[in-house]
């Protein structure tokens, strides 16, 4: 398998995706599509953590700070002026939110570097703690974007948050940068610039010795995916057409969390795998939190359940398979084809 | 001989609290030689070895490297500075192969960075392209050129600190510190290790500095050898010397056997 082939491949990979895309936007309904976009946005969240936790070992609870600030960032971009005046109804937008329109792709990336600079900011204190601090204290700090966001009525619209802003993210512009995402992490992960990272996530004193700049390493580490959760957030916000600082409570770094670990911390595949399946069971499984007749006994509808039957499905993996769906084991189309070549000459 | 010293300390000190690890710790490794650092469990050579690379800051003294003051300096400093260790206790990167654990070694002369790597930049595809055959090449002189894509806690033991020794080497120092490079060896590994410190040190023009409980591994290849006890430095000489040291032999064997002698 040479580069060329390899490249070939990737290409007719997109190609297909492409025409899927296509196909369930003209065929599927409004439900289904959504689905799909969630599906999107969920992994690039989550290829975001991977980046951070499984690549280079910093155990981060921030996600829902990283993607509030995408979010609120992009979502003030989008909305003109004069939509912004209606929805400041207690107190006008500060500027220059007060004045400024910005295009989707713009704003996008506004919201992705605004978190960026957040992660630098908070990456600066934290990222000298280990292990199960630097967890709290990210956490503490998704906490603190959060009431910050309910108690800046100028930027943020307080609690009532920001509705009706432009659902810009469709099929394609979400499918783009799922797609941007995972590719910038490949070729950060796959380079010696990536074995870097995971020396810092195997051994942090060898890899000093080894001449690694650990601080700065985990800074850039923790900065890209800051930067490409802020995304996931813009992207999420604009999708559901409406924010609020309530949506970012803890369960929504948990939902990450969930994805990077049940795909297997360390693999990308993993992660875009188990995007794909928990997504979808999150959706599906909501039956559960419906009343449910059961031979003629009632069960009555318990709202939660969903997370409880994640939780334990969360408990399964870690004990019975950590390394997740994946280990760091990655798709290589080389391993792809002997994978169906050996099954093609079994039958 | 000692005029062109390429490490030099200077009264290195460390204290913990109340306890004195290291006292006025006096080191000079002239240009291309090999050193031994040696003395019974707890004596402060580790101590000493963390002195130099930066991972305790000393209370007192001085580290003085190609006449550079790199006291205190970070780890990763040290490392740029090209002096490059290996451990007591192997500490390779669990879950990359050894071709990987030789490339991150490698990384630290590397010019392109993360945004080459994310854009894909022609320079940086041949840089890291270089740096794979770098590091084959360091796997071949260690005798692992076979081994490359196994993951390097699954190689043998003895193959495991000649790995660990490949990944210092490929941050192209000048100074190598080995913390015990032959424990847990038997006696005929112990022998290919002496043969095989010889030849890299000659191949790569190397100065060594190294930790060691073999007695056998010290005397045989160490040009001078420094005896720490409880912190204090109670002997310098050449191995003839420390042998009939009656210094040494009671630190290492307690008084009446010294006296016996």
């Amino acid at each position: 398998m040479n580069r060329a082939n390899a490249t070939l491949l990737n290409l007719a990979a997109v190609g297909c995706l492409a025409v899927f895309l296509w196909a369930a936007g003209r065929h599927l309904d409004g439900y289904k599509v959504q689905i799909i976009n969630l599906i999107a946005v969920n992994i690039i969240l989550a290829l975001s953590l991977n980046l951070i936790y499984g690549f280079t070992g910093l155990f981060s609870l921030g996600h829902a700070g990283f993607m509030a600030i995408g979010a609120y960032v992009c979502a003030m971009l989008v909305l003109s002026p004069a939509q912004k005046e209606m929805l400041f109804i207690l107190e006008p937008p500060i500027w220059p939110f007060s004045v400024v329109q910005a295009p989707f792709f713009v704003a996008v990336l506004l919201g992705g570097l605004g978190a960026a600079a957040f992660g630098v900011l908070i990456g600066f204190p934290v990222l000298r703690l280990g292990g199960d601090y630097l967890g709290i204290a990210t956490l503490g700090f998704a906490e603190i974007i959060r009431v910050l966001a309910n108690n800046l009525p100028r930027v943020t619209n307080g609690a009532l948050g920001l509705k009706g802003i432009p659902a810009y993210a469709n099929l394609w512009w979400n499918y783009a940068w799922c797609l941007l995402t995972l590719y910038c992490i490949v070729k950060l992960v796959r380079s010696n610039f990536g074995n870097a990272l995971m020396a810092i996530r195997d051994d942090e004193v060898a890899a000093k010795s080894m001449g690694i700049n650990v601080f700065k390493y985990k800074m850039i580490s923790f900065t890209l995916g800051a930067f490409f959760a802020g995304v996931g957030g813009a992207l999420l916000g604009n999708l559901l057409t409406t924010i609020d600082p309530k949506m970012f409570l803890f369960v929504l770094t948990f939902n990450v969390l969930m994805i990077v670990v049940t795909g297997g911390l360390g693999s990308l595949t993993g992660t875009v795998l188990a995007g794909i399946v928990i997504t979808v069971l999150l959706e599906w499984l909501r039956f559960v939190e419906n009343p449910i007749s059961f031979g003629g006994y009632e069960i009555p509808g318990i709202p939660g359940m969903r997370m409880v039957v994640f939780s334990l499905v969360l408990l399964m993996i870690i004990l019975f398979r950590r390394e997740g769906i994946m280990g760091m084991r990655e798709f290589s189309w080389k391993g792809f084809l002997r994978f169906f070549g050996r099954g093609g000459g079994a039958r | 001989m000692k005029n062109e010293a390429i490490l030099q300390t200077r009264d290195l000190t460390m204290r913990f609290g109340g306890l004195t690890a290291v006292k006025d710790f006096n080191i000079a490794v002239p240009r291309g030689g090999m050193v031994g650092l040696i003395g019974p469990n707890g004596a402060g050579k580790t101590t000493c070895f963390n002195m130099i690379t930066g991972f305790y800051s000393p209370t007192g003294g001085q580290v003085v490297f190609e006449g550079r003051d790199i006291t205190g300096a970070a780890p990763h400093e040290v490392c740029k500075a090209g002096i490059a260790r290996t451990f007591q206790n192997i500490r390779l990167f669990a879950n990359e192969t050894a071709l990987q654990n030789v490339m991150i070694g490698a990384h630290l002369r590397q010019q392109t960075t993360w945004w080459h790597a994310l854009l894909s930049l022609p320079g940086c595809l041949r840089e890291e392209k270089a740096l794979r055959a770098k590091a084959l090449h360091l796997l071949e002189i260690v005798g692992l050129a076979d081994h490359g894509h196994e993951k390097a806690t699954s190689l043998p033991y003895g193959a495991q600190r000649r790995l660990e020794i490949a990944r210092a080497l490929a941050t192209e120092p000048a100074f190598l510190l080995l913390d015990e490079p032959a424990a847990g060896m038997n006696p005929q590994e112990t022998e290919h290790l002496m043969a095989f410190i010889r030849s890299i040190r000659e191949q790569f023009k190397l100065s060594i500095l190294l930790i060691e409980h073999d007695m056998k591994v010290v005397m045989g290849i160490c040009e001078q050898i420094w005896v720490l006890d409880y912190g204090e430095t109670i002997a310098v000489g050449s191995p003839e010397e420390i042998r009939s040291d009656a210094g040494v032999i009671e630190a290492y064997l307690g008084k009446e056997s010294a006296a016996n002698a």
